[in-house]
């Protein structure tokens, strides 16, 4: 790597440092948007004893599924999991713990780690027992909980487009956690379907600035669906 | 009779309005973009990342990177836009949508609703329930009067662990619409050829009933 090129040309050289216990933020809304062979080379590594943050747990044999599958992953910080039956059965038997955390709650600490921010105040969760433990307060008549801000080791972003400088472009709902996830690693790995040349992107376009990206790697996707609903052609 | 899942859907789709921006929750609620009034322009918020959620495309136009927060494919309609899911529910906790609909498993007379976990049951997580219900001030909660048993699920105080405390004014079931304020639930309309009795026998939370209850028009 030279100055800004960030291109990286071998899985291995996109996850270099990733070492067990490691806290990473995985991109994706289930199956969409995953950073998928980054993941598929974590299986490969071998890596154990990691805290996942992501918004699902990918289901059985795709996604993070497939890390659960081989025991790697010990904490997963979640809003969503119903999709998978081994997670559901590591959270029963204690194997894994969940902290399961509403969906906005959850990106907006993403969001606040990377800017900086500590914690915020937020009516969700307010009198359920997500709040329990938490310390709460009103604000102007309205109650609020005080919720901590998340960063990561590593964070693990799919995008559509990125220069070699790691300017990035999402595409349609497959942006979902990833923005937010790319300014929260300590290290931030972008899986892209289109490296580019810089210029090429329209700086008035770019949702992710590349100060923000250490690694880019160029891969192709397989792009599972998870529900296909069609309607009749006409 | 009670009311079928699309006869519930129809009549909160008269709660729309033309200009409403509105999210529709899994379940009931998805099925109330079928019965939008003709002529009305209504933008569907996806919180995954989509204002302007259209229907289900056809086979050739599937496409992967845009599904709903249900994880279905879909389409997105002209003047809609994609963005994160910190946007997503900034616009969700900030106020800005301007009708709710979500399903429930209970509600109580203090507006608070139940929807996202069974203990030792069900334990899939909430998803973005808890900030909807606490973001939202216009909200609909469809669900089921009673369970198959008969017992009612609009209670004194929910059993099972909250979504959001004290954050539900309107709920919509397969007997009644049903307005909360001041600690009890209040009869506004009963379903088509529903007693008012047979409501009363199903309500385990304090119910005013008013001396003239309508029938739902559809």
């Amino acid at each position: 790597m030279a100055g800004f090129n960030k291109v990286v040309h071998s899985y291995d050289e996109a996850l270099a440092g990733l070492t067990d216990n490691m806290t990473l933020m995985v991109g994706g809304f289930g199956l969409c948007g995953i950073p998928e062979g980054l993941i598929n080379h974590m299986v490969k590594l071998g890596v154990t004893g990691l805290t996942a943050i992501s918004n699902n747990a990918g289901v059985d044999d795709f996604g993070l599924g497939l890390l659960l599958k081989q025991r790697q992953i010990s904490t997963m910080i979640a809003s969503y999991v119903g999709e998978n039956a081994t997670f559901e059965q590591q959270m029963l038997s204690g194997e894994l713990n969940v902290v399961l955390t509403p969906q906005g709650t959850l990106a907006e600490k993403i969001r606040a780690g990377g800017a900086g921010i500590p914690a915020f105040f937020t009516a969700t969760g307010y009198g359920t027992p997500i709040a329990d433990g938490k310390e709460t307060r009103e604000i102007k008549g309205r109650h609020y909980v005080l919720e901590e801000s998340l960063t990561a080791d590593f964070a693990l972003v799919r995008a559509w487009k990125a220069d070699t400088m790691g300017n990035l472009v999402f595409r349609k709902t497959a942006a979902n956690f990833n923005p937010m996830m790319a300014t929260a690693g300590k290290i931030t790995v972008v899986e892209a379907e289109e490296i580019v040349q810089p210029g090429e992107l329209d700086p008035n376009h770019i949702h992710t600035p590349g100060i923000y990206v250490d690694r880019v790697i160029q891969a192709s996707f397989e792009k599972r669906i998870e529900q296909r609903t069609v309607k009749a052609a006409k | 009779m009670a009311l079928s899942r699309e006869q519930l859907a129809q009549r909160v789709a008269k709660e729309m309005q033309d200009g409403f921006y509105v999210n529709l929750g899994i379940g009931i609620p998805t099925l109330v973009a079928n019965y939008i009034p003709e002529g009305m322009q209504v933008m569907l918020q996806s919180e995954n990342g989509l204002l302007g959620m259209g229907e289900f495309p056809t086979e050739d136009a599937i496409d992967a990177d845009l599904i709903n927060a249900g994880k279905q494919t879909v389409t997105a309609v002209a003047g809609a836009s994609f963005f994160s899911s910190a946007e997503s529910f900034a616009m969700i906790r900030g106020g800005h949508v301007d009708l709710t609909v979500l399903g429930a498993f209970e509600v109580d007379v203090n507006g608070s609703i139940a929807s996202w976990m069974i203990p030792g049951k069900l334990i899939k997580g909430m998803g973005g329930a808890m900030d909807l219900v606490a973001g939202a001030d216009n909200i609909i909660v469809t669900m089921m009067h009673a369970d198959k048993h008969g017992n009612s699920k609009l209670l004194p105080l929910c059993e099972l662990p909250l979504t959001g405390y004290g954050c539900i004014k309107r709920v919509m079931t397969d007997l009644a619409f049903i307005e909360i304020k001041d600690g009890a639930f209040h009869l506004l309309e009963r379903a088509p050829g529903v007693s008012v009795e047979e409501i009363i026998a199903k309500t385990a939370g304090k119910l005013i009933v008013p001396e003239h209850v309508p029938e739902m028009v559809f």
